[in-house]
């Protein structure tokens, strides 16, 4: 298991980076992040590009900033492992927290990056369910423009995205929790660091015991991440309960639209989405009394 | 679709590998591993899955336990590398070493290179872990021979072993 023959480029700056996929947009082109995705499929040959442009010469684009608002700026070559000894991160993302220490296990954490996990867009990986469901914006740019797409509009199915063969991603942008917010995030997999065969990553926002704001977001049942927009609006306005928490899955479960595979089938993925939206919620509430953000 | 990419030009790869310099003209899609093994000649990095599951081909890249069939040679250009023969010193096994040996943590050994290595660098980020640490932490090494709870057993053996020695072992 060898990857085939390509040609390699280490671009040292974002400017050169983007040059460079600029002059070889029309050519088939691999970026490099982290490569614990991208690595396997090459070894593999299920990938073989023409070219392999190796972005992990692009020291500027590894950052968690935390912006005036309170929310965060991470930079598309943060690792994992930068993630998750972040007070940032912890302070002003909890969810995202909660879900790196999830990803793989400790030796792919210390290479991935959130930039490659966004970009590689495995609806089963933890980072684009998260990030769908803190409403986070992701920052396009080329040689021409910056753009910033939702994460939830970014993926378009099962390892493909709205990125422009000249573009790349450069930060990821996460809003501010609102107070009294509780956040969870949980996943079903088949042992520690596997893909999730269904995840659930919760923001409930409480005032007053009635919840002013709810975001739910299920990985592994569909192409993309699924904002279960139905669910959240059924939770707005209403008091948290054991039945509204209980029917708010049930709704999750009827958008999703799962495949089945050799770790699940579709009717066992929906019927866990519905309980682990269901845990997630109760988890988030009990979160969200217990003090707000967290 | 694509083109067969018929030539490339090779590279030079120079760096360090348990302190020793090396350089070495390769192809850039030679992988860590097989540059370690192949065109270094140093063997006892093993190569069990090469997609970066198993966690047998472990190394130390600049302080960091990474799957170096999931890392290009080219990549590590600069790198100081440490390997599992980096780990003894003047004949004498390094602690965690000396305790997967006493502890049995080894059946067949295929595994071995990667969990030392990663059990070092666990040791050195969390000198006291829990088991419970433990088993989290070694979360990117398979074993299939021994069931896990001898090589827990010989890392908690050898954080205690690490503590009571006064100046940290040299690796």
């Amino acid at each position: 298991m060898k990857p085939a023959r390509f040609e390699y480029h280490a671009p040292e700056s974002v400017d050169q980076a983007l040059g460079l996929l600029n002059d070889l947009r029309e050519d088939d082109v691999k970026i490099l992040a982290g490569g614990q995705s991208l690595m396997p499929l090459l070894n593999m040959r299920l990938a073989r590009p023409r070219h392999l442009v190796d972005i992990n010469g692009l020291r500027e684009l590894a950052y968690v900033k935390a912006d005036t608002a309170g929310g965060l700026a991470i930079g598309a070559m943060t690792r994992h492992r930068a993630l998750e000894r972040s007070p940032d991160v912890a302070r002003a993302a909890p969810l995202l927290a909660e879900a790196v220490p999830l990803i793989g296990d400790r030796q792919i954490r210390f290479r991935g990056t959130i930039g490659g996990s966004l970009a590689h867009a495995d609806p089963v990986a933890e980072i684009p369910t998260v990030a769908a469901a803190l409403d986070a914006e992701l920052v396009l740019a080329s040689a021409h423009r910056r753009r910033t797409v939702q994460a939830v509009d970014f993926p378009l199915g099962v390892l493909t995205t709205v990125l422009e063969p000249n573009e790349m991603v450069i930060e990821i942008r996460i809003p501010p929790p609102s107070p009294g917010t509780g956040f969870a995030f949980l996943e079903l997999t088949r042992q520690h660091g596997a893909f999730a065969i269904v995840s659930a990553a919760v923001a409930l926002t409480l005032e007053r015991r009635t919840i002013a704001a709810s975001r739910i977001c299920l990985g592994g049942i569909a192409p993309t991440p699924l904002r279960a927009s139905r669910a959240e609006t059924l939770l707005v306005g209403a008091q948290p309960s054991a039945s509204l928490f209980a029917e708010a899955g049930r709704l999750a479960a009827a958008d999703s639209d799962p495949e089945g595979d050799v770790h699940g089938s579709a009717a066992y993925r929906r019927e866990m989405a519905e309980v682990f939206t269901r845990r997630a919620l109760h988890l988030a509430r009990d979160r969200a009394q217990g003090g707000g953000v967290r | 679709m694509t083109q067969l990419v018929t030539s490339v030009p090779r590279v030079p790869v120079q760096l360090r590998v348990n302190g020793l310099l090396y350089e070495r003209i390769v192809e850039p899609r030679k992988l860590l591993s097989d540059f370690i093994r192949q065109d270094i000649g140093l063997t006892g990095t093993h190569v069990g899955c090469e997609h970066g599951v198993c966690g047998a081909c472990t190394v130390v890249v600049n302080g960091e336990p990474i799957k170096s069939c999931l890392m290009l040679a080219v990549q590590a250009r600069g790198a100081e590398i440490l390997t599992v023969e980096g780990l003894a010193r003047g004949g004498k096994l390094h602690p965690v070493q000396e305790a997967f040996h006493e502890h049995h943590g080894l059946q067949c050994g295929f595994c071995t290179p990667g969990m030392l290595l990663a059990a070092v660098t666990l040791l050195e980020e969390n000198p006291d872990p829990t088991d419970e640490e433990i088993k989290l932490g070694m979360d990117g090494n398979l074993c299939r021979c021994t069931g896990y709870y001898n090589i827990v057993d010989a890392i908690r053996a050898a954080a205690k072993a690490l503590r009571s020695t006064t100046s940290p072992p040299a690796r």
